[in-house]
């Protein structure tokens, strides 16, 4: 394994749901007898199902990962993304030998440093420079490793003032800060990351991702970092594995992982269903969702010189004067549009139990880049929201030749598309 | 560059010296931060170490030597029980800090890996420094009783010598229950209970508050079956003069303590690897 950092072989995990009690017990007691005395395999291993959260399962086994094999080539950063629950702090733990797999191996070169948490074996009582040398060992520094880097650290978290003070009296952004300097200052062969840079300032996140980067470009070192934050997944990742329900999903360039996830999450997404939602505590809520054409039939897929519209249902309890917003999000969970009736001053009364369908209409062209773009509407009076639904539904734009010279654009086009001439 | 293989299971035997001796920077780190917070914010500080068995000797004078009238052959009883006292809370605290060693880190081996036998080491070292304190004012007791006594009533046997194997013996005994104890209650807690007041139950099986020679005849043997018990006769013997220094019995504790030892280290690297899933 001359190149490969990490390698993953049909690595498994599995966990017991449900509460420790007698169950367990008995559970234990004939997993003893099976494996022990009647030497055979462990008659809970094979009840195991996938894990899917939503899902109401059979057995109290659940394998929250399941067969997974891939490798991990030394100087990669690899993203790993996933919905919550898909087995990436799992992995992650697996990895930093927090917990031990169920089946399977793992194997890798050097050092591995995890920042799984920041500012682990961190008290209270004890000084940033106490906490410094805490929690550099606890990561498997030396004292005189820490010594050497201390000014390093010291200057890169920007805490030198409060050196001397304990812990206890800082800000939670500050010991993050000083967590995470530790943990940069390391110098593991291979990093693990699990979204810490969701804290901190913004000026703390950018230092924090140009170290990440310096530490896999420059010394080529190893990163693994997960992240739901899909634009951070592209800018500092090179590969990437998409986990789903506790199996590898996808592999590949980081690129490719994040349209192939955001692409699974939005289709997910397209059949929102109404008729299971639990409404008993709403007031009014949206009980129906739809694009359609210009003759009002449903209808996902557009072209771009389509204009859109679309009709939502509205029930309620009781008498309200509701507002409808609508919004649109590109596979990047960017805003791309948003209409709201109360920006023209639309505002529409809905009487008690009854069923309004109120009907937006946008009057211009889309002329937005092809692909996939999710839903999110919601309903208000005034300020009050009264119910809103995320991914609710989805639109196509279609791929097309959109200036009509016959060229159909590739690479990477820009979000908005406008026709225009040139002169001279 | 080291290569590493994780597996589900792993060897019949597989202790991680090595892995320990990389981290010991970390047991150092961690007996200061006991040593350093414990009483932060405390007006009395390290004082509190000797107020605490100083209120217990006074009491077990009232209630064991007074009330009760237990011989402390021919000892003084404030010496008598504060030597007691001192060596069986340094063997308790021992105990207790190996035994909850799961529960009580159980935010902090969540998130890094290291070896976990870390912990319950630093904690008998930062409970030894604790032990000396102690150990500070009985001597200085010790030293009082000595010049006020006329002379030969308080005698120092050679074998004080043996004193800190005494104390590696208290210190391993305890831990290494400890270590089993922590290793069974990760998943299923209902041996803490039994635990939290079974070891004080023990201290009246352990010749603490007595001398052996004061136990009936026919308990004599039971309890010198405790490995405990030559120990704390031997430290009493070399200097109070009371007691007995019983070498058959001091082999048999080590030999004991060894067993013991070696098992719990073997349970605890086994339980390690997963209790984060159950604990």
């Amino acid at each position: 394994m001359s190149n490969i950092a990490i390698e993953f072989e049909n690595v498994g995990k599995m966990y017991r749901l449900g509460r420790v009690g007698t169950g367990t017990l008995s559970h234990d007691l004939n997993r003893w007898w099976t494996t022990n005395i009647l030497r055979k395999e462990d008659p809970y291993l094979k009840i195991g199902e996938t894990n899917d959260r939503s899902k109401k399962g059979h057995s109290d086994y659940v394998w929250a990962l399941h067969d997974i094999s891939f490798k991990v080539e030394q100087g990669d950063v690899v993203g790993i993304i996933g919905k919550n629950g898909a087995g990436k702090s799992t992995l992650l733990k697996l990895l930093s030998r927090i917990t031990s797999p169920t089946t399977g191996s793992i194997r890798y070169q050097g050092r591995i440093a995890s920042l799984l948490e920041v500012g682990t074996g961190f008290h209270p009582e004890m000084t940033g420079r106490e906490n410094i040398y805490m929690n550099g060992s606890i990561m498997g520094m030396t004292k005189k490793e820490i010594t050497r880097k201390l000014d390093e650290i010291v200057d890169f978290a920007g805490v030198e003032r409060y050196l001397d003070t304990p812990v206890k009296r800082y800000s939670s952004g500050m010991t993050v800060r000083l967590g995470f300097a530790v943990a940069a200052f390391l110098e593991p062969e291979i990093l693990v990351v699990d979204e810490v840079l969701t804290v901190g300032d913004a000026e703390f996140q950018k230092k924090a991702i140009g170290k990440m980067k310096d530490v896999s470009q420059g010394s080529g070192r190893t990163v693994l970092f997960v992240s739901h934050n899909m634009a951070s997944v592209r800018t500092l990742c090179n590969q990437g594995v998409v986990l789903k329900n506790g199996c590898v999903d996808y592999i590949g360039t980081a690129d490719k992982c994040v349209d192939y996830y955001t692409e699974q999450s939005l289709m997910s997404g397209d059949s929102f269903d109404f008729a299971n939602r639990n409404t008993s505590h709403k007031r009014a809520f949206i009980s129906g969702f739809d694009f359609t054409d210009e003759l009002g039939n449903a209808q996902t897929s557009f072209s771009f010189s389509d204009t859109l519209s679309c009709k939502l249902t509205v029930q309620s309890k009781e008498d309200f004067n509701v507002t409808a917003r609508i919004t649109l999000f590109d596979v990047n969970h960017s805003r791309v549009m948003a209409f709201d009736s109360q920006d023209v001053s639309s505002v529409f009364p809905v009487k008690k139990g009854s069923e309004s369908v109120i009907t937006c209409k946008v009057h211009e062209p889309l002329n937005i880049k092809p692909g996939r773009y999710s839903v999110n509407v919601s309903v208000r009076q005034g300020n009050e929201l009264l119910d809103h639904i995320e991914n609710v539904s989805y639109i196509d734009v279609k791929e097309e030749d959109f200036y009509g010279y016959g060229r159909f654009s590739v690479g990477d086009m820009p979000i908005c598309l406008r026709h225009h001439t040139w002169a001279i | 560059m080291r290569i590493t293989e994780i597996k589900p299971y792993k060897k019949w035997f597989d202790i991680d010296l090595k892995g320990l001796w990389r981290y010991r920077d970390l047991y150092y780190m961690y007996v200061r931060r006991d040593i350093v917070t414990q009483y932060k914010q405390t007006i009395l500080g390290p004082l509190w170490y000797v107020i605490q068995p100083l209120f217990t000797t006074i009491m077990y004078m009232f209630v064991f030597g007074g009330l009760a009238g237990i011989s402390t052959d021919g000892a003084p009883q404030p010496l008598f029980y504060m030597a007691g006292i001192v060596l069986w809370g340094y063997f308790s605290q021992c105990f207790n800090v190996s035994s909850d060693v799961f529960g009580a880190n159980a935010n902090v081996f969540g998130k890094v890996y290291f070896p976990r036998l870390v912990v319950p080491l630093s904690g008998i070292t930062s409970n030894l420094l604790k032990m000396l304190i102690q150990l500070g004012m009985f001597i200085i007791i010790y030293v009082y009783y000595a010049m006020t006594l006329p002379a030969g009533t308080l005698r120092v046997d050679i074998s004080l010598l043996l004193f800190p194997v005494l104390i590696f013996l208290i210190a391993m005994h305890g831990m290494s229950w400890g270590l089993i104890i922590s290793s069974m209650t990760t998943k299923y807690r209902d041996m803490k209970f039994l635990i939290q007041f079974g070891i004080q139950l023990f201290m009246y099986a352990t010749p603490v508050i007595y001398p052996l020679s004061a136990a009936p005849e026919k308990y004599r043997d039971i309890i010198a079956l405790n490995p405990l018990t030559p120990i704390f006769e031997a430290f009493k013997y070399s200097c109070l003069g009371c007691g007995t220094l019983d070498w058959s019995g001091l082999l048999y504790s080590t030999v004991f303590m060894c067993i013991t030892l070696f098992l719990s280290v073997l349970v605890f690297s086994r339980t390690e690897r997963n209790f984060m899933d159950t604990v």
